[in-house]
Protein backbone atom coordinates (compact mmCIF):
# COMPACT_ATOMS: atom_id res chain seq x y z
CA UNK A 1 0.00 0.00 0.00
CA UNK A 2 1.49 3.62 -1.01
CA UNK A 3 1.96 6.36 1.90
CA UNK A 4 -0.47 8.89 2.23
CA UNK A 5 0.30 10.71 4.41
CA UNK A 6 4.36 10.61 6.52
CA UNK A 7 5.36 12.85 9.47
CA UNK A 8 9.11 12.77 9.82
CA UNK A 9 10.91 14.58 12.49
CA UNK A 10 8.28 16.36 13.61
CA UNK A 11 8.55 18.00 17.04
CA UNK A 12 6.14 20.96 18.76
CA UNK A 13 7.17 23.22 21.61
CA UNK A 14 5.14 25.47 23.36
CA UNK A 15 7.69 28.25 24.96
CA UNK A 16 10.28 25.68 27.29
CA UNK A 17 7.30 22.95 26.78
CA UNK A 18 8.06 20.07 24.75
CA UNK A 19 4.25 18.59 23.14
CA UNK A 20 6.09 16.43 20.63
CA UNK A 21 9.55 15.42 20.22
CA UNK A 22 10.70 14.10 17.10
CA UNK A 23 7.42 12.27 16.12
CA UNK A 24 7.58 9.84 13.13
CA UNK A 25 4.63 8.00 11.51
CA UNK A 26 3.71 7.26 8.22
CA UNK A 27 -0.07 6.32 7.34
CA UNK A 28 -1.14 4.41 4.53
CA UNK A 29 -3.39 5.22 1.83
CA UNK A 30 -6.96 3.96 3.14
CA UNK A 31 -5.97 2.46 6.12
CA UNK A 32 -7.73 2.96 9.84
CA UNK A 33 -5.16 3.90 12.58
CA UNK A 34 -6.13 4.47 15.81
CA UNK A 35 -3.88 6.76 17.98
CA UNK A 36 -3.98 6.89 21.93
CA UNK A 37 -1.95 8.34 24.65
CA UNK A 38 -3.20 9.64 28.17
CA UNK A 39 -4.52 13.26 28.63
CA UNK A 40 -1.82 15.68 27.66
CA UNK A 41 0.60 13.26 25.62
CA UNK A 42 0.08 15.88 22.75
CA UNK A 43 -2.61 13.81 20.03
CA UNK A 44 -4.47 16.91 19.49
CA UNK A 45 -1.13 19.13 18.87
CA UNK A 46 -0.16 16.53 16.63
CA UNK A 47 -3.09 16.59 14.12
CA UNK A 48 -2.99 20.45 15.04
CA UNK A 49 0.56 19.99 13.23
CA UNK A 50 -1.07 18.09 10.24
CA UNK A 51 -3.97 20.20 9.67
CA UNK A 52 -1.99 23.25 9.28
CA UNK A 53 -3.86 24.94 12.74
CA UNK A 54 -0.36 25.00 14.40
CA UNK A 55 3.46 25.11 12.64
CA UNK A 56 5.47 22.38 13.75
CA UNK A 57 9.04 23.68 14.79
CA UNK A 58 10.89 21.07 13.01
CA UNK A 59 10.72 18.05 10.92
CA UNK A 60 8.48 17.89 7.69
CA UNK A 61 4.93 16.47 6.75
CA UNK A 62 4.14 15.28 3.63
CA UNK A 63 1.01 14.77 1.99
CA UNK A 64 0.33 12.57 -1.40
CA UNK A 65 3.86 13.11 -1.64
CA UNK A 66 4.34 17.13 -1.20
CA UNK A 67 5.32 18.87 1.81
CA UNK A 68 2.85 20.70 3.41
CA UNK A 69 5.19 22.76 5.78
CA UNK A 70 3.90 26.44 5.08
CA UNK A 71 0.52 26.12 3.58
CA UNK A 72 -2.04 27.09 5.57
CA UNK A 73 -5.09 25.05 7.11
CA UNK A 74 -7.30 25.72 4.52
CA UNK A 75 -4.98 25.02 1.59
CA UNK A 76 -4.28 21.43 3.06
CA UNK A 77 -8.21 20.93 3.53
CA UNK A 78 -8.40 21.49 -0.69
CA UNK A 79 -5.72 19.07 -0.95
CA UNK A 80 -7.61 16.59 0.96
CA UNK A 81 -7.20 16.15 4.94
CA UNK A 82 -10.18 17.23 6.83
CA UNK A 83 -10.66 17.31 11.00
CA UNK A 84 -13.15 17.06 13.38
CA UNK A 85 -12.85 19.05 16.47
CA UNK A 86 -12.51 17.62 19.82
CA UNK A 87 -15.03 20.07 21.03
CA UNK A 88 -17.57 20.41 18.74
CA UNK A 89 -17.08 23.74 17.05
CA UNK A 90 -20.46 24.18 14.40
CA UNK A 91 -20.84 27.62 12.66
CA UNK A 92 -23.83 28.12 15.47
CA UNK A 93 -25.91 30.91 13.49
CA UNK A 94 -26.46 28.27 10.97
CA UNK A 95 -28.25 25.63 10.35
CA UNK A 96 -26.30 21.96 9.47
CA UNK A 97 -27.26 22.00 5.48
CA UNK A 98 -25.65 25.92 5.97
CA UNK A 99 -22.89 24.25 7.87
CA UNK A 100 -21.58 21.74 5.03
CA UNK A 101 -22.52 23.95 2.61
CA UNK A 102 -19.30 26.25 3.32
CA UNK A 103 -17.17 23.25 2.66
CA UNK A 104 -19.11 21.97 -0.23
CA UNK A 105 -18.98 25.68 -1.55
CA UNK A 106 -15.13 26.95 -0.46
CA UNK A 107 -14.19 22.99 -1.44
CA UNK A 108 -16.10 20.10 -3.25
CA UNK A 109 -17.50 23.25 -5.72
CA UNK A 110 -14.70 25.89 -5.75
CA UNK A 111 -14.13 27.35 -9.23
CA UNK A 112 -17.13 25.55 -10.55
CA UNK A 113 -18.98 28.08 -12.18
CA UNK A 114 -22.64 25.94 -12.82
CA UNK A 115 -22.79 25.70 -8.74
CA UNK A 116 -24.17 22.07 -8.16
CA UNK A 117 -26.91 21.59 -6.28
CA UNK A 118 -25.24 22.11 -3.06
CA UNK A 119 -28.24 21.60 -0.49
CA UNK A 120 -29.48 18.68 -2.00
CA UNK A 121 -25.69 17.11 -1.44
CA UNK A 122 -25.50 18.28 2.11
CA UNK A 123 -28.86 17.07 2.68
CA UNK A 124 -27.88 13.88 1.51
CA UNK A 125 -24.52 13.70 3.37
CA UNK A 126 -26.34 14.65 6.90
CA UNK A 127 -29.34 11.74 5.64
CA UNK A 128 -26.24 9.41 5.57
CA UNK A 129 -24.81 10.67 8.82
CA UNK A 130 -27.91 9.61 10.58
CA UNK A 131 -28.47 13.86 11.29
CA UNK A 132 -31.67 13.24 8.37
CA UNK A 133 -34.47 14.90 10.99
CA UNK A 134 -32.23 17.66 11.91
CA UNK A 135 -30.91 18.97 8.93
CA UNK A 136 -32.58 22.82 8.74
CA UNK A 137 -32.82 23.06 12.82
CA UNK A 138 -31.15 25.48 14.83
CA UNK A 139 -27.27 23.95 15.79
CA UNK A 140 -28.55 25.41 19.30
CA UNK A 141 -30.74 22.44 20.01
CA UNK A 142 -28.60 19.77 18.58
CA UNK A 143 -27.34 17.14 21.40
CA UNK A 144 -23.65 16.12 21.97
CA UNK A 145 -23.88 13.47 19.81
CA UNK A 146 -25.62 14.72 17.27
CA UNK A 147 -22.75 17.60 17.54
CA UNK A 148 -19.94 15.00 17.00
CA UNK A 149 -21.96 13.82 13.91
CA UNK A 150 -22.30 17.30 12.41
CA UNK A 151 -18.24 17.80 13.03
CA UNK A 152 -17.50 14.28 10.74
CA UNK A 153 -20.40 15.23 8.15
CA UNK A 154 -18.69 18.74 7.56
CA UNK A 155 -15.67 17.14 7.31
CA UNK A 156 -16.90 14.93 5.17
CA UNK A 157 -17.98 17.71 2.97
CA UNK A 158 -14.88 18.22 1.58
CA UNK A 159 -14.23 15.09 0.17
CA UNK A 160 -11.10 14.45 2.01
CA UNK A 161 -8.62 11.74 1.13
CA UNK A 162 -7.66 11.88 5.36
CA UNK A 163 -10.15 12.12 7.56
CA UNK A 164 -8.98 12.81 11.07
CA UNK A 165 -11.44 12.04 14.11
CA UNK A 166 -10.75 14.12 17.16
CA UNK A 167 -12.37 11.93 20.20
CA UNK A 168 -15.76 12.16 17.91
CA UNK A 169 -17.22 9.66 20.73
CA UNK A 170 -16.10 11.09 23.94
CA UNK A 171 -18.78 11.47 26.41
CA UNK A 172 -21.02 9.74 23.98
CA UNK A 173 -23.28 6.39 25.61
CA UNK A 174 -22.74 2.70 24.62
CA UNK A 175 -25.12 3.23 21.64
CA UNK A 176 -23.76 6.44 20.88
CA UNK A 177 -20.40 5.37 20.40
CA UNK A 178 -21.50 2.11 18.48
CA UNK A 179 -23.38 4.46 16.13
CA UNK A 180 -20.30 7.02 15.34
CA UNK A 181 -18.05 3.96 14.89
CA UNK A 182 -20.49 2.65 12.14
CA UNK A 183 -20.37 5.79 10.79
CA UNK A 184 -16.48 6.09 10.84
CA UNK A 185 -16.48 2.63 9.58
CA UNK A 186 -18.69 2.93 6.50
CA UNK A 187 -16.60 5.52 5.14
CA UNK A 188 -13.55 3.91 5.58
CA UNK A 189 -15.37 1.38 3.35
CA UNK A 190 -15.33 4.22 0.54
CA UNK A 191 -12.31 4.17 0.49
CA UNK A 192 -11.05 7.41 2.82
CA UNK A 193 -8.29 6.70 5.40
CA UNK A 194 -9.41 7.56 9.12
CA UNK A 195 -6.74 8.54 11.77
CA UNK A 196 -9.12 7.84 14.81
CA UNK A 197 -8.07 9.55 18.33
CA UNK A 198 -9.89 8.07 21.02
CA UNK A 199 -9.58 7.51 24.89
CA UNK A 200 -11.97 4.85 24.46
CA UNK A 201 -10.40 1.50 24.37
CA UNK A 202 -13.17 -1.02 22.85
CA UNK A 203 -13.52 1.43 20.01
CA UNK A 204 -10.20 1.78 19.23
CA UNK A 205 -9.69 -2.24 19.38
CA UNK A 206 -12.81 -2.55 17.10
CA UNK A 207 -11.86 -0.08 14.63
CA UNK A 208 -8.27 0.34 14.12
CA UNK A 209 -6.13 -2.06 12.02
CA UNK A 210 -3.11 -0.44 13.52
CA UNK A 211 -2.42 1.52 16.57
CA UNK A 212 0.22 4.04 17.46
CA UNK A 213 0.88 5.70 21.11
CA UNK A 214 2.18 8.88 21.80
CA UNK A 215 2.92 9.97 25.26
CA UNK A 216 4.36 12.90 26.72
CA UNK A 217 5.08 14.23 22.89
CA UNK A 218 6.88 10.74 22.06
CA UNK A 219 5.76 7.79 20.19
CA UNK A 220 6.56 5.16 22.21
CA UNK A 221 4.66 2.26 20.66
CA UNK A 222 3.21 1.18 17.21
CA UNK A 223 1.31 -2.28 16.31
CA UNK A 224 -2.07 -4.01 15.67
CA UNK A 225 -4.70 -3.84 18.91
CA UNK A 226 -4.28 -6.89 20.72
CA UNK A 227 -0.53 -6.29 20.72
CA UNK A 228 -0.70 -2.44 21.93
CA UNK A 229 -3.13 -3.46 24.91
CA UNK A 230 -0.30 -5.71 26.15
CA UNK A 231 2.92 -3.88 25.40
CA UNK A 232 4.46 -2.62 28.74
CA UNK A 233 5.10 0.67 27.68
CA UNK A 234 1.40 1.61 26.46
CA UNK A 235 1.05 0.34 30.20
CA UNK A 236 3.01 2.01 32.30
CA UNK A 237 1.96 5.14 30.49
CA UNK A 238 -1.70 4.74 31.05
CA UNK A 239 -0.83 3.63 34.27
CA UNK A 240 1.34 6.01 35.46
CA UNK A 241 3.68 3.17 36.85
CA UNK B 1 -28.86 26.66 -2.52
CA UNK B 2 -30.99 26.02 -5.99
CA UNK B 3 -33.92 27.92 -4.65
CA UNK B 4 -31.79 30.95 -3.09
CA UNK B 5 -30.58 31.27 -6.30
CA UNK B 6 -33.17 31.48 -8.60
CA UNK B 7 -35.37 33.98 -6.60
CA UNK B 8 -32.33 36.00 -6.01
CA UNK B 9 -32.44 37.17 -10.24
CA UNK B 10 -35.95 38.43 -9.06
CA UNK B 11 -34.73 40.43 -5.77
CA UNK B 12 -31.98 41.83 -7.99
CA UNK B 13 -34.32 43.74 -10.08
CA UNK B 14 -36.23 44.80 -6.91
CA UNK B 15 -33.36 46.34 -5.64
CA UNK B 16 -32.20 48.05 -8.89
CA UNK B 17 -35.63 49.24 -9.02
CA UNK B 18 -35.72 50.45 -5.45
CA UNK B 19 -32.00 52.19 -6.04
CA UNK B 20 -33.28 53.96 -9.36
CA UNK B 21 -36.39 55.27 -7.41
CA UNK B 22 -34.48 56.72 -4.87
CA UNK B 23 -32.22 58.76 -7.73
CA UNK B 24 -35.22 59.88 -9.24
CA UNK B 25 -36.60 61.20 -5.75
CA UNK B 26 -33.43 62.61 -5.47
CA UNK B 27 -33.54 64.59 -8.24
CA UNK B 28 -37.24 65.45 -8.13
CA UNK B 29 -36.24 66.57 -4.79
CA UNK B 30 -33.63 68.97 -6.19
CA UNK B 31 -35.49 70.22 -8.51
CA UNK B 32 -38.66 71.19 -6.31
CA UNK B 33 -36.99 72.02 -2.96
CA UNK B 34 -35.13 75.18 -2.95
CA UNK B 35 -34.17 74.88 0.73
CA UNK B 36 -30.40 73.93 1.75
CA UNK B 37 -31.51 72.61 5.43
CA UNK B 38 -32.87 69.49 3.93
CA UNK B 39 -30.32 69.05 1.50
CA UNK B 40 -27.75 69.37 4.46
CA UNK B 41 -30.13 67.19 6.82
CA UNK B 42 -30.20 64.32 4.24
CA UNK B 43 -26.92 64.80 3.81
CA UNK B 44 -25.73 63.81 6.53
CA UNK B 45 -28.14 60.95 6.84
CA UNK B 46 -26.91 59.25 3.85
CA UNK B 47 -23.29 59.77 4.95
CA UNK B 48 -24.33 57.48 7.78
CA UNK B 49 -25.88 54.87 5.35
CA UNK B 50 -22.23 54.99 4.19
CA UNK B 51 -20.48 54.96 7.11
CA UNK B 52 -23.04 52.18 8.70
CA UNK B 53 -22.99 50.19 5.75
CA UNK B 54 -18.80 50.08 5.21
CA UNK B 55 -19.33 49.30 9.33
CA UNK B 56 -21.64 46.40 8.69
CA UNK B 57 -18.77 44.23 6.05
CA UNK B 58 -16.35 43.73 8.33
CA UNK B 59 -18.56 44.39 12.46
CA UNK B 60 -21.21 42.73 11.21
CA UNK B 61 -20.61 39.81 8.72
CA UNK B 62 -17.09 38.98 9.67
CA UNK B 63 -17.63 39.95 13.31
CA UNK B 64 -14.74 42.53 14.00
CA UNK B 65 -15.69 45.14 15.51
CA UNK B 66 -14.12 48.73 14.60
CA UNK B 67 -14.10 50.83 17.90
CA UNK B 68 -12.17 53.24 15.05
CA UNK B 69 -14.83 54.51 12.14
CA UNK B 70 -13.91 58.31 13.17
CA UNK B 71 -10.27 57.40 12.22
CA UNK B 72 -11.26 55.98 8.50
CA UNK B 73 -13.91 58.96 8.29
CA UNK B 74 -11.29 62.13 9.12
CA UNK B 75 -8.34 60.17 7.38
CA UNK B 76 -10.98 60.39 3.71
CA UNK B 77 -11.37 63.96 4.84
CA UNK B 78 -7.83 65.28 5.14
CA UNK B 79 -7.03 63.27 2.19
CA UNK B 80 -9.44 64.88 0.19
CA UNK B 81 -7.59 68.53 2.23
CA UNK B 82 -4.76 67.07 0.74
CA UNK B 83 -5.61 66.74 -2.97
CA UNK B 84 -7.01 69.88 -2.85
CA UNK B 85 -4.21 71.77 -1.08
CA UNK B 86 -1.51 69.93 -3.36
CA UNK B 87 -3.70 69.38 -6.85
CA UNK B 88 -6.74 71.70 -6.62
CA UNK B 89 -8.60 67.92 -7.45
CA UNK B 90 -11.78 67.96 -8.30
CA UNK B 91 -14.43 66.33 -5.74
CA UNK B 92 -14.36 62.68 -7.62
CA UNK B 93 -10.85 62.85 -7.74
CA UNK B 94 -10.53 63.79 -3.85
CA UNK B 95 -13.38 60.88 -2.97
CA UNK B 96 -11.45 58.54 -5.16
CA UNK B 97 -8.14 59.00 -3.88
CA UNK B 98 -9.52 59.15 0.35
CA UNK B 99 -11.11 55.34 -0.84
CA UNK B 100 -7.75 54.50 -1.90
CA UNK B 101 -5.77 55.69 1.12
CA UNK B 102 -8.48 54.62 3.60
CA UNK B 103 -8.63 51.29 1.82
CA UNK B 104 -4.35 50.51 2.33
CA UNK B 105 -5.24 51.79 5.83
CA UNK B 106 -7.90 48.96 6.03
CA UNK B 107 -5.40 46.38 4.94
CA UNK B 108 -3.57 47.46 7.83
CA UNK B 109 -5.76 47.14 10.50
CA UNK B 110 -6.99 43.64 8.31
CA UNK B 111 -3.19 42.76 9.01
CA UNK B 112 -3.72 43.15 13.02
CA UNK B 113 -6.64 40.57 12.69
CA UNK B 114 -4.05 38.24 12.29
CA UNK B 115 -3.05 38.40 15.26
CA UNK B 116 -6.14 40.32 17.81
CA UNK B 117 -9.57 38.72 17.68
CA UNK B 118 -12.26 40.02 19.65
CA UNK B 119 -12.19 43.06 22.59
CA UNK B 120 -8.15 43.00 21.54
CA UNK B 121 -9.34 43.98 17.70
CA UNK B 122 -11.46 46.64 18.99
CA UNK B 123 -9.04 48.31 20.83
CA UNK B 124 -6.08 48.13 18.29
CA UNK B 125 -8.63 50.17 16.27
CA UNK B 126 -9.22 52.56 18.82
CA UNK B 127 -5.66 53.14 19.34
CA UNK B 128 -5.31 53.59 15.54
CA UNK B 129 -7.92 56.30 15.44
CA UNK B 130 -5.90 58.17 18.74
CA UNK B 131 -2.42 57.91 16.45
CA UNK B 132 -3.85 59.43 13.66
CA UNK B 133 -5.54 62.32 15.69
CA UNK B 134 -2.45 63.14 17.04
CA UNK B 135 -0.60 63.13 14.07
CA UNK B 136 -3.23 65.39 12.54
CA UNK B 137 -3.04 67.69 15.60
CA UNK B 138 0.63 68.16 14.73
CA UNK B 139 1.02 68.30 11.32
CA UNK B 140 1.25 72.74 10.49
CA UNK B 141 0.07 71.52 6.76
CA UNK B 142 -3.10 70.65 7.68
CA UNK B 143 -3.61 73.01 9.95
CA UNK B 144 -2.69 71.32 13.40
CA UNK B 145 -5.56 72.14 15.82
CA UNK B 146 -6.79 74.83 14.41
CA UNK B 147 -8.29 73.17 11.43
CA UNK B 148 -7.73 75.04 7.84
CA UNK B 149 -11.05 76.95 5.88
CA UNK B 150 -11.41 75.82 1.74
CA UNK B 151 -13.24 78.07 -0.03
CA UNK B 152 -15.64 75.79 -2.22
CA UNK B 153 -15.75 76.06 -6.32
CA UNK B 154 -18.13 76.90 -8.75
CA UNK B 155 -20.45 73.63 -8.23
CA UNK B 156 -20.59 71.66 -11.81
CA UNK B 157 -23.35 71.90 -14.21
CA UNK B 158 -26.06 70.87 -14.24
CA UNK B 159 -26.22 71.43 -10.21
CA UNK B 160 -26.75 75.40 -9.24
CA UNK B 161 -25.53 74.82 -5.76
CA UNK B 162 -22.52 72.83 -4.29
CA UNK B 163 -25.17 71.87 -1.20
CA UNK B 164 -27.21 70.04 -3.72
CA UNK B 165 -24.68 68.87 -5.48
CA UNK B 166 -23.15 67.36 -2.44
CA UNK B 167 -26.38 65.64 -1.69
CA UNK B 168 -26.05 63.88 -5.21
CA UNK B 169 -22.73 62.80 -4.56
CA UNK B 170 -23.75 61.17 -1.21
CA UNK B 171 -27.07 59.72 -3.07
CA UNK B 172 -24.94 58.27 -5.22
CA UNK B 173 -22.43 56.92 -2.48
CA UNK B 174 -25.28 55.67 -0.57
CA UNK B 175 -26.43 53.83 -3.04
CA UNK B 176 -22.83 52.10 -3.93
CA UNK B 177 -22.24 51.87 -0.27
CA UNK B 178 -25.48 49.62 0.26
CA UNK B 179 -25.07 47.82 -2.94
CA UNK B 180 -21.55 46.47 -2.28
CA UNK B 181 -22.77 45.97 1.11
CA UNK B 182 -25.40 43.48 -0.34
CA UNK B 183 -23.77 41.79 -3.11
CA UNK B 184 -20.72 40.99 -0.52
CA UNK B 185 -23.75 39.41 2.06
CA UNK B 186 -25.13 37.63 -0.87
CA UNK B 187 -22.37 36.17 -2.32
CA UNK B 188 -19.47 33.60 -1.29
CA UNK B 189 -17.66 36.34 0.51
CA UNK B 190 -20.27 36.90 2.38
CA UNK B 191 -21.05 33.21 3.39
CA UNK B 192 -17.31 32.54 4.18
CA UNK B 193 -17.28 36.14 6.50
CA UNK B 194 -20.29 34.40 8.33
CA UNK B 195 -18.54 31.51 9.21
CA UNK B 196 -15.64 33.09 10.22
CA UNK B 197 -17.61 35.14 12.82
CA UNK B 198 -19.36 31.93 13.81
CA UNK B 199 -15.72 30.34 14.24
CA UNK B 200 -12.45 31.34 12.70
CA UNK B 201 -11.01 27.68 13.13
CA UNK B 202 -13.61 25.53 12.13
CA UNK B 203 -13.89 28.41 9.08
CA UNK B 204 -10.33 27.62 7.58
CA UNK B 205 -10.25 23.78 8.86
CA UNK B 206 -13.45 23.55 6.33
CA UNK B 207 -11.68 25.30 3.27
CA UNK B 208 -12.57 28.87 4.01
CA UNK B 209 -9.59 31.43 3.01
CA UNK B 210 -10.21 33.33 6.35
CA UNK B 211 -7.31 35.94 5.65
CA UNK B 212 -8.20 37.01 2.41
CA UNK B 213 -12.00 37.18 2.96
CA UNK B 214 -11.12 39.27 6.33
CA UNK B 215 -8.57 41.70 3.96
CA UNK B 216 -11.50 42.13 1.85
CA UNK B 217 -13.56 43.14 4.75
CA UNK B 218 -11.32 45.58 6.11
CA UNK B 219 -10.43 46.76 2.50
CA UNK B 220 -13.65 47.53 1.25
CA UNK B 221 -15.46 48.61 4.41
CA UNK B 222 -12.50 51.07 4.82
CA UNK B 223 -11.96 52.50 1.63
CA UNK B 224 -16.15 53.11 1.94
CA UNK B 225 -15.61 54.99 4.92
CA UNK B 226 -12.79 57.19 3.81
CA UNK B 227 -15.28 57.75 0.60
CA UNK B 228 -17.80 58.64 3.12
CA UNK B 229 -15.37 61.27 4.80
CA UNK B 230 -13.92 62.76 1.33
CA UNK B 231 -16.49 65.50 0.46
CA UNK B 232 -16.71 66.68 4.64
CA UNK B 233 -13.86 69.48 3.66
CA UNK B 234 -16.66 70.98 1.37
CA UNK B 235 -19.31 70.14 2.83
CA UNK B 236 -18.43 72.16 6.42
CA UNK B 237 -15.95 74.24 4.03
CA UNK B 238 -13.93 73.80 6.81
CA UNK B 239 -11.90 70.99 8.55
CA UNK B 240 -10.14 70.22 11.80
CA UNK B 241 -9.32 67.33 13.79
CA UNK B 242 -11.71 67.09 16.71
CA UNK B 243 -14.80 67.36 14.91
CA UNK B 244 -13.44 65.27 11.67
CA UNK B 245 -12.35 62.42 14.42
CA UNK B 246 -15.58 62.51 16.60
CA UNK B 247 -16.60 59.97 18.49
CA UNK B 248 -20.44 60.46 17.49
CA UNK B 249 -19.24 58.69 13.99
CA UNK B 250 -17.62 55.63 15.75
CA UNK B 251 -20.43 55.29 17.61
CA UNK B 252 -22.99 55.82 15.99
CA UNK B 253 -21.77 53.48 12.65
CA UNK B 254 -22.07 50.59 15.10
CA UNK B 255 -25.06 51.79 16.93
CA UNK B 256 -26.65 51.46 13.38
CA UNK B 257 -26.24 48.33 12.61
CA UNK B 258 -26.54 46.70 15.74
CA UNK B 259 -29.93 48.86 16.13
CA UNK B 260 -31.42 47.80 12.95
CA UNK B 261 -29.76 44.23 12.72
CA UNK B 262 -26.33 43.11 11.19
CA UNK B 263 -26.90 40.08 10.03
CA UNK B 264 -28.07 41.53 6.38
CA UNK B 265 -27.25 44.82 4.19
CA UNK B 266 -31.09 46.17 5.30
CA UNK B 267 -29.64 46.17 8.75
CA UNK B 268 -27.49 49.00 8.62
CA UNK B 269 -30.20 51.31 6.16
CA UNK B 270 -32.78 50.94 8.71
CA UNK B 271 -30.78 52.00 11.54
CA UNK B 272 -29.09 54.65 9.93
CA UNK B 273 -32.34 56.10 8.47
CA UNK B 274 -33.99 55.58 11.78
CA UNK B 275 -31.20 57.02 14.17
CA UNK B 276 -29.74 59.98 11.75
CA UNK B 277 -33.25 61.14 11.37
CA UNK B 278 -33.61 61.30 14.90
CA UNK B 279 -30.16 62.81 15.11
CA UNK B 280 -31.31 65.49 12.99
CA UNK B 281 -34.77 66.29 14.24
CA UNK B 282 -32.72 66.28 17.90
CA UNK B 283 -30.10 68.85 16.78
CA UNK B 284 -32.85 71.20 15.18
CA UNK B 285 -35.55 70.85 18.34
CA UNK B 286 -33.05 70.74 21.24
CA UNK B 287 -29.59 71.17 20.91
CA UNK B 288 -26.38 68.39 18.89
CA UNK B 289 -25.00 67.79 22.18
CA UNK B 290 -27.93 65.50 23.04
CA UNK B 291 -27.03 63.23 19.82
CA UNK B 292 -24.60 61.34 21.15
CA UNK B 293 -26.49 60.71 24.53
CA UNK B 294 -29.57 59.85 22.50
CA UNK B 295 -27.36 57.07 20.10
CA UNK B 296 -26.24 56.10 23.70
CA UNK B 297 -29.06 54.68 25.33
CA UNK B 298 -30.94 53.39 21.79
CA UNK B 299 -27.55 51.59 21.70
CA UNK B 300 -28.00 50.04 25.31
CA UNK B 301 -31.57 49.64 24.95
CA UNK B 302 -31.38 47.45 21.60
CA UNK B 303 -28.58 45.41 23.44
CA UNK B 304 -30.66 44.72 25.95
CA UNK B 305 -34.26 44.30 24.61
CA UNK B 306 -33.29 43.40 20.87
CA UNK B 307 -29.81 42.09 20.19
CA UNK B 308 -30.68 41.43 16.76
CA UNK B 309 -32.28 44.56 16.21
CA UNK B 310 -35.09 45.41 14.28
CA UNK B 311 -34.41 42.89 11.49
CA UNK B 312 -34.47 40.42 14.32
CA UNK B 313 -37.96 41.66 15.66
CA UNK B 314 -39.55 41.23 12.58
CA UNK B 315 -38.24 37.74 12.18
CA UNK B 316 -39.47 36.57 15.57
CA UNK B 317 -42.16 38.10 14.85
CA UNK B 318 -43.04 35.94 11.60
CA UNK B 319 -41.98 32.83 12.68
CA UNK B 320 -44.23 33.18 15.70
CA UNK B 321 -46.96 33.89 12.89
CA UNK B 322 -46.16 31.69 10.74
CA UNK B 323 -46.12 29.24 13.99
CA UNK B 324 -49.70 30.16 14.57
CA UNK B 325 -50.42 29.58 10.73
CA UNK B 326 -48.81 25.63 10.89
CA UNK B 327 -50.85 25.27 14.23
CA UNK B 328 -53.68 25.77 12.78
CA UNK B 329 -52.92 23.65 9.65
CA UNK B 330 -52.20 20.86 11.38
CA UNK B 331 -55.94 20.98 13.91
CA UNK B 332 -57.42 20.59 10.32
N1 LIG C 1 -1.65 26.32 22.39
C1 LIG C 1 -1.01 25.76 23.43
N2 LIG C 1 -0.21 26.50 24.23
C2 LIG C 1 0.45 25.93 25.27
N3 LIG C 1 0.38 24.65 25.60
C3 LIG C 1 -0.41 23.85 24.85
C4 LIG C 1 -1.14 24.37 23.73
N4 LIG C 1 -1.82 23.34 23.16
C5 LIG C 1 -1.53 22.25 23.90
N5 LIG C 1 -0.68 22.56 24.90
C6 LIG C 1 -0.13 21.60 25.86
O1 LIG C 1 0.47 20.55 25.14
C7 LIG C 1 0.19 19.31 25.76
C8 LIG C 1 -0.46 18.38 24.79
O2 LIG C 1 -1.78 18.81 24.56
P1 LIG C 1 -2.77 18.08 23.58
O3 LIG C 1 -4.00 18.87 23.52
O4 LIG C 1 -2.09 17.80 22.28
O5 LIG C 1 -3.02 16.71 24.35
P2 LIG C 1 -4.00 15.53 23.97
O6 LIG C 1 -3.14 14.32 23.83
O7 LIG C 1 -4.84 15.88 22.83
O8 LIG C 1 -4.83 15.40 25.30
P3 LIG C 1 -6.40 15.04 25.51
O9 LIG C 1 -6.47 13.56 25.49
O10 LIG C 1 -6.70 15.57 26.85
O11 LIG C 1 -7.15 15.66 24.41
C9 LIG C 1 -0.68 19.60 26.98
O12 LIG C 1 0.16 19.62 28.11
C10 LIG C 1 -1.22 20.97 26.71
O13 LIG C 1 -1.40 21.68 27.93
MG1 LIG D 1 -6.85 16.21 22.54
Amino acid sequence: MSTLLSIAGVSKHFGGFTALSNVNLDVAQGERLGLIGPNGSGKTTLINCVSGALKNDAGSITFKNENLNGLAPHQRTRRGIARSFQIPRPFHSMTPVENLAVPLEYVTYRGVAHKHDIKGEAEAILRDMGLGDKMHAACAGLSQVELRKLELARAMAARPALLISDEAMAGLSHAEVDEVLAILFKLSGTGITIIMIEHIMHAIMRFSERVVCLDAGELIAEGVPTDIVKNPDVQRAYLGA
Amino acid sequence: MSGKMSSMGGNNRIFVGGCIAVVLAAIALMTGVRTDYVFNASYVVLQFIVLASAWNILGGYAGYVNFGTSAFFAMGGYTALFMIKMFNAPLLVQIIAAACCTGVLGLGIGLISLRLRGIFFSIATVAVAIVLETVILNTDYFGGAKGLQMMRPEPIAPFTSYDTMLFFVMVLMAISAVAISRYIEQSWIGRGLRAIKDNEEAAECVGVPTLKLKLIATVVSGALMGAAGAPLVMYMRFIEPVSAFSLNYSVSALAMPIIGGTSSWIGPVIGALLLGSVQQIVTVTISSELNVLIVGVLLVFFVVVAPDGILGLVRKLRTKNSAKGDAKGGAQ
